[in-house]
């Protein structure tokens, strides 16, 4: 029985291929939404905590204010300075470099050409902590630093877009009021995390950016690098515990500041990809309703179009249960078709985006499945009205419908 | 003596309830026995269709009774009306009735179908039933494709495959010419004869009805005449 009323169902889906195709687009489209969105945000998931996880498990980045990620609460809370880093450096044991950065925005000026990024200013055990390498040139040495040297080491990104094909060792690139020379290039590092540049950087001596760009003694943030025979826990805490004693932070007192490890980082971002995926997943899956909504409606028309179709069935003996199933069968055979065409499709969107955003494609069986058994859900829910309005037909009525 | 095939006994049929109610039938008696031909006649509205819709189970009747061998009909529900169509009776209508874009051979398999006959049981049946009505060949064609005699024809097949005991048809040569209806009332007399099938017809033209045993009339929901034809026009040698 419930053979024959598939059988039925796909003759008549192939009998209005056009309409039948028309009908389950909403479906495909759903389904290849909801399964795209989350196939690749569980790429770009998985490519920030990859990313945080390259620099290692043994770092830990304090910045002023208590989260990080959106909505950051570092209003009021005082930056650091360079005297904390003699501190941390001096009075922490275990730590392997205790490294300032300060970023600024700028325009870069060079060969006639001009470009806008951030400055880094930091010291040279930077390049190490953050597992950077030098393609060619140097980085600078503790007299330029010391003396806030006019000296940059830039990124993949900044050589190609003012120097192209010339050799940007020795160069000049003016900064504001002042030029720099390039003394080193680094090793790129491609593009990641939900899209960022990682080579669109320029490096200078912290003292140099103090100076002569940013005009105060501020530090925006310090990353700590512990070493390998020390514990994470309790760098942790002794950083945590210096930190309170030198910004003068009462007992019963919050932090105005926070460390993190590399793991908690990874985690922080990643929840914030997850929340995008879940909200995308959840956008799409609305959309997976309103392909709900045109089965029905399509169902709807079919079983007033086909009146006379039911009342001759009925008069010669189907049961009101049959005529029910055929119809049920005939709306999630199409949603569960429009569930495949949207499964294969969301397979070569996954595949294709996850190329184009430099995220590893991770084929989620879960969500897959989930989707096609959505689909064949709503096939049920939304078909039921429909099937039940022809399952319910007076025959001599039916009959006479023209 | 065994059960008649039908009996209808002061059946009544009002439509609609009030002021508006109207009265189809208004109290029928008629019984018919197993093997007849019967011919009903009568005039525009008198309650034909409506009485061949209760005979047909696909209606109940609003007062008497319908016993179909002996079965109180209006005791059934509307499964088991459905059930006593699916194994006894056939419909040929008017209007033939065909699903569209289904080949003559899917129609006439569709009541095997809902029976839930193996695919070669259905197969060899309806074209069994195609060769009997002379669309031996025709299977594939779609009713589209088909002329009206030749969709009656089918109509009448997919009526006959399931050997019912009563074959119910509602002005079935309406729509056709004198030459095509010819055909369709020798096809129904031959399953008459031939198989024992009862045949109820019904038939504005009164040398359509000559081919029956009986011709019942009605008028105004009633019967007025039940008429025995000791001399069918079917069954004289030569006529077809
Ligand atoms: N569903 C219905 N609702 C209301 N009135 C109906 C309904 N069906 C039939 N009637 C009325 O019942 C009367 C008998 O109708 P019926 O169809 O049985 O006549 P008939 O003898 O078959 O006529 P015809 O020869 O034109 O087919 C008509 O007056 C018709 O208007
Ligand atoms: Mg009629």
């Amino acid at each position: 029985m419930i053979w024959n009323a598939l059988l039925l169902a796909l003759r008549e889906i192939r009998r209005n291929l056009m309409r039948s195709f028309l009908t389950i687009l909403g479906i495909v489209i759903g389904v290849s939404a909801v399964i795209t969105m989350v196939t690749l945000g569980n790429g770009a998931t998985r490519a920030v905590s990859d990313q945080i996880a390259s620099l290692g498990s043994n770092l830990l980045i304090i910045r002023p204010g208590q989260h990080l990620g959106p909505g950051r609460d570092s209003a009021g809370a005082a930056a650091f300075k360079v005297a904390d880093v003699e501190a941390l450096k001096t009075q922490v044991s275990g730590l392997a470099a205790v490294v300032p950065v300060t970023n600024k925005s700028v325009t870069l000026v060079a060969m006639a050409r001009n470009w806008s990024t951030g400055v880094t200013g930091t010291t040279s055990d930077w390049f190490a902590t953050g597992k950077w390498q030098i393609a060619s040139g140097r980085i600078f040495n503790e007299a330029e630093e010391r003396a806030g040297a006019a000296a940059c080491v830039i990124g993949e990104t900044i050589r190609r877009e003012l120097f192209g094909s010339q050799d940007p060792l020795g160069q000049q690139i003016r900064v504001k009021q002042f030029s720099c020379e390039v003394i080193g290039l680094l090793a790129s590092k491609g593009q990641s995390t939900m899209g960022n540049d990682q080579d669109d950087l320029l490096v200078m001596p912290l003292r140099t950016v103090q100076r002569r760009l940013t005009g105060s003694i501020d530090v925006a943030s310090l990353m700590i690098s512990v070493r390998d025979d020390a514990s994470m826990d309790i760098a942790k805490d002794q950083v945590s515990w210096l930190m309170r004693e030198r910004r003068h932070i009462g007992a019963g007192d919050n932090d105005d500041f926070s460390v993190m490890d590399t793991r908690q980082i990874a985690e922080t971002l990643s929840g914030t990809t997850k929340v995008m995926t879940g909200l995308l997943g959840a956008v799409a899956a609305v959309s997976l309703l309103v392909g709900g909504i045109g089965i029905m409606n399509i169902m709807l028309v079919s079983v007033t179009e086909r009146t006379r179709e039911i009342g001759i069935r009925l008069a010669i003996g189907a049961l009101e249960r049959e005529v029910l199933l055929q119809f049920l069968i005939e709306a999630v055979a199409l949603a569960s078709l429009g569930g495949i065409i949207g499964i294969l499709l969301a397979t070569l969107a996954s595949i294709g985006g996850a190329a184009l955003m430099h995220v590893p494609y991770l084929f989620n069986p879960a969500i897959n499945l989930l989707s096609f058994g959505f689909s064949a859900a709503i096939g049920v829910v939304f078909g039921y009205v429909p099937a039940r309005r022809a399952a319910r037909l007076d025959p001599i009525e039916a009959l006479r419908h023209a | 003596m065994s059960e008649p095939l039908i009996a209808l006994s002061g059946v009544t049929r009002t439509f609609g309830t009030g002021a508006a109610a109207f009265q189809a039938l208004r109290g029928v008696d008629l019984t018919i026995e197993e093997g007849e031909f019967v011919a009903i006649m009568g005039p525009s509205g008198s309650g034909k269709s409506s009485m061949m819709n209760i005979l047909g189970c696909l209606d109940t009747p609003s007062g008497g009774s319908y016993r179909f061998r002996g079965l109180r009909v209006e005791d059934l529900n509307r499964d088991q009306r459905a059930l006593l169509r699916r194994h006894a009776l056939g419909f040929v209508f008017q209007g033939f009735n065909l699903l569209a874009r289904t080949s003559a051979q899917e129609n006439v398999e569709l009541p095997l179908l809902y029976r839930g006959e193996t695919v070669e049981a259905r197969h060899d049946a309806a074209r069994a039933a195609l060769a009997a009505v002379g669309l031996e060949g025709w299977g594939h064609h779609s009713p589209a494709e088909l002329s009206g005699g030749q969709q009656q024809r089918v109509a009448i097949a997919r009526a006959l495959v399931t050997n019912p005991s009563l074959l119910l048809a509602d002005e079935p040569t309406g729509n056709l010419d004198t030459e095509r209806s010819r055909e369709i009332i020798d096809l129904l007399v031959a399953l008459n004869r031939d198989k024992g099938i009862t045949v109820v017809m019904v038939t504005h033209e009164s040398d359509m009805a000559a081919y029956a045993r009986r011709i019942v009339r009605l008028v105004d929901g009633k019967v007025e005449s039940d008429i025995r034809n000791a001399a069918p026009a079917g069954v004289v040698p030569g006529a077809h």
